[in-house]
């Protein structure tokens, strides 16, 4: 038997959570639903913008909108897993702690690049216009985004283990303000000042905007670099935290 | 004597709920030699599922110290991971994976190579006998199916020490009676040290070499279940008259039977007494020179729960909170 790492840990909770996924991908586009609604339904209602389609303004945030319900629901796989015993089985393991946790938070970066996909190949032919290096730098930034978001929603879970409906209250309750506040729906500049502000203190605002710019064809260095400081900040806390309580979980 | 296994002392935990502290295991010394079949026995609540957590690294111990095969559980609690397997009371494979899957990343988990954890998968698939429901998901397997696919995933990396909590609760008979056929047949052909929990009295008369009762979170007794039968309860000698008078006066006269207690109710009389079938013909031959007529004659050999009651004063049924399919089926 050959000695494991916290790499190979990693890999191979990262292995297992993405197993399901791949064993019946359409699970990806079933939690899309959601987005694809406010694509086919709110976005005709938008204006058209200056120089385009309001797809253009539209899409990055749908994307983003997609990778949070998506991320912000994961936690309930594990919450489900804590109370069947599968969780408990993988604590009597040799795994590292702080893998069950990173495994599981990276594997959010495939179907958030799967439902990016989807999401901008089927705007594409209703005149959204496809600059490849601004989404792939976009989908980067997106990358970090998920695996902060889904550490937070993994941590949820194991704060929930006893009480189930404390993670459907608390997700719901942040879920919503959260993409409000970041502007994915509505623009928020013309907002009272209090909104504006509750809308600075939010990260997703500053991945929104360099989404928004990205997805355009456009590469506002502080904009971007904004947005990865974001990401970075969120994904650093959801890991610290999650690390945490995965190593008190029983 | 074999090497230890398992060696605690003064193992504590207490849980505090809603401001009370719940002393779940109080203290409790206990020592298992490798190669051992060690069934913890008590009702639900008794402490024995807090030890085993303890012992598999899941919660530590408030205080106290325990050794898993020579690694402490909290100064090397990985090393204590690597070597053994638990199987817990719930479902270890997770609702949406597929069996086989599952088989796969426990291998990988505990650092078998790709090919190797496919080949063991493969290998517990087939002694198992999971073929057929392997590679369909796990939530689409019955309750044996589950459990089967349990053990499977407890038995991955061979472990030298296997620890069950409440193995067969929930299983209908036949998959009970297989299951125990499984555990025995590792024991035999690895020389794995077994402990298990279990409230069925039955299970652990049936599987287990030492029997170790836990109440209120302590060791009450500590035996092989013939010995601790013999000590701690006898056989129930069970006789039938013709009448109420009748028993009676039987019972008057073999109260005068040594160490045996002695109950009449209606046209019987019940006599728990050591080495009962050997008792009984003279007991007949006394009773029919006195001219009672005995009708009927029982001698049942004592259960577990005879020695639990007789040590507790309780039933261990009346711990059972959960109507199992075993019990509405017996």
């Amino acid at each position: 038997m050959s000695s494991t790492t916290m790499i190979t840990d990693t890999v191979t909770v990262f292995s297992r959570e993405l197993r399901p996924v791949l064993r019946d991908p359409f699970s990806v586009v079933f939690s899309m639903i959601q987005p694809l609604v406010f694509l086919g339904l709110f976005a005709p209602l938008l204006p058209d913008v200056e120089g385009g389609s309001a797809l253009q303004w539209f899409v990055p945030g749908i994307v983003v909108m997609s990778c949070l319900f998506s991320t912000a629901f994961t936690g309930s796989n594990l919450l489900f897993e804590i109370q069947t015993g599968a969780h408990e089985r993988m604590l009597v393991t040799p795994l590292r702690r702080p893998a069950l946790i990173v495994g599981r938070a990276l594997k959010e970066i495939v179907p958030m690049i799967v439902q990016t996909a989807i999401i901008v190949l089927v705007c594409v032919p209703f005149g959204f216009d496809l600059h490849v290096l601004g989404v792939l730098l976009g989908v980067a930034i997106l990358a970090v985004m998920a695996v902060g978001l889904g550490a937070l929603s993994y941590t949820l879970a194991l704060a929930s283990k006893d009480t189930e409906w404390l993670f459907w209250t608390v997700q719901q309750t942040v879920l919503f303000p959260v993409l409000l506040l970041a502007g994915i729906l509505l623009p928020v500049d013309d907002g009272p000042g209090w909104l504006r502000a509750l809308s600075a203190a939010n990260p997703l605002t500053y991945v929104v905007d360099a989404e928004r710019a990205l997805f355009n064809g456009e590469f506002p260095a502080s904009t971007v670099l904004s947005a990865v400081v974001a990401a970075v900040v969120v994904a650093v806390l959801g890991l610290a935290v999650g690390t945490r309580a995965m190593r008190r979980s029983s | 004597m074999n090497a230890t296994m398992i060696q605690t002392t003064g193992l504590t935990r207490h849980f505090t709920v809603k401001k009370d502290v719940v002393e779940a295991v109080r203290g409790l010394d206990l020592h298992v030699a490798e190669g051992e079949l060690v069934a913890l026995l008590g009702p639900n609540g008794a402490g024995k599922s807090t030890t085993l957590r303890m012992l598999t690294t899941l919660i530590p111990p408030t205080s106290g110290t325990a050794s898993v095969a020579g690694y402490d559980v909290i100064a090397q609690q990985r090393d204590v991971r690597r070597v053994i397997g638990y199987i817990g009371q719930g479902n270890g494979a997770a609702h949406a994976q597929r069996g086989r899957d599952e088989l796969v990343s426990q291998g990988r988990a505990y650092g078998l190579t790709g090919r190797d954890a496919k080949a063991r998968a493969d290998e517990l698939v087939a002694s198992l006998d999971l073929a057929a429901v392997a590679d369909r998901p796990v939530s689409s397997l019955s309750g044996g199916q589950k459990r089967r696919l349990d053990i499977a995933m407890g038995l991955i990396h061979a472990p030298q020490l296997l620890f069950l909590d409440e193995p067969s609760t929930g299983l209908d008979p036949q998959n009970r009676a297989n299951l125990q056929e499984h555990i025995l047949k590792l024991r035999a052909e690895h020389g794995t040290t077994i402990v298990l929990t279990t409230h069925y009295l039955d299970e652990a008369d049936a599987m287990a070499e030492r029997v170790i009762v836990i109440d209120h979170g302590t060791v009450i007794a500590d035996d092989t279940p013939a010995r601790l039968k013999a000590e701690h309860a006898g056989d129930l000698i069970t006789l039938g008259f013709g009448s109420a008078s009748d028993a009676g006066a039987a019972a008057a006269r073999l109260s005068s039977l040594s160490g045996a207690t002695v109950s009449a109710g209606g046209a019987t009389v019940e006599v728990r007494v050591a080495g009962g079938p050997r008792l009984v013909p003279g007991i007949l031959r006394d009773l029919d020179a006195a001219g009672i007529a005995v009708e009927s004659t029982a001698v049942n050999r004592p259960t577990l729960d005879d020695v639990f009651l007789n040590l507790t004063g309780r039933s261990l049924r009346e711990g059972v909170v959960t109507p199992s399919s075993e019990e509405i089926a017996a």
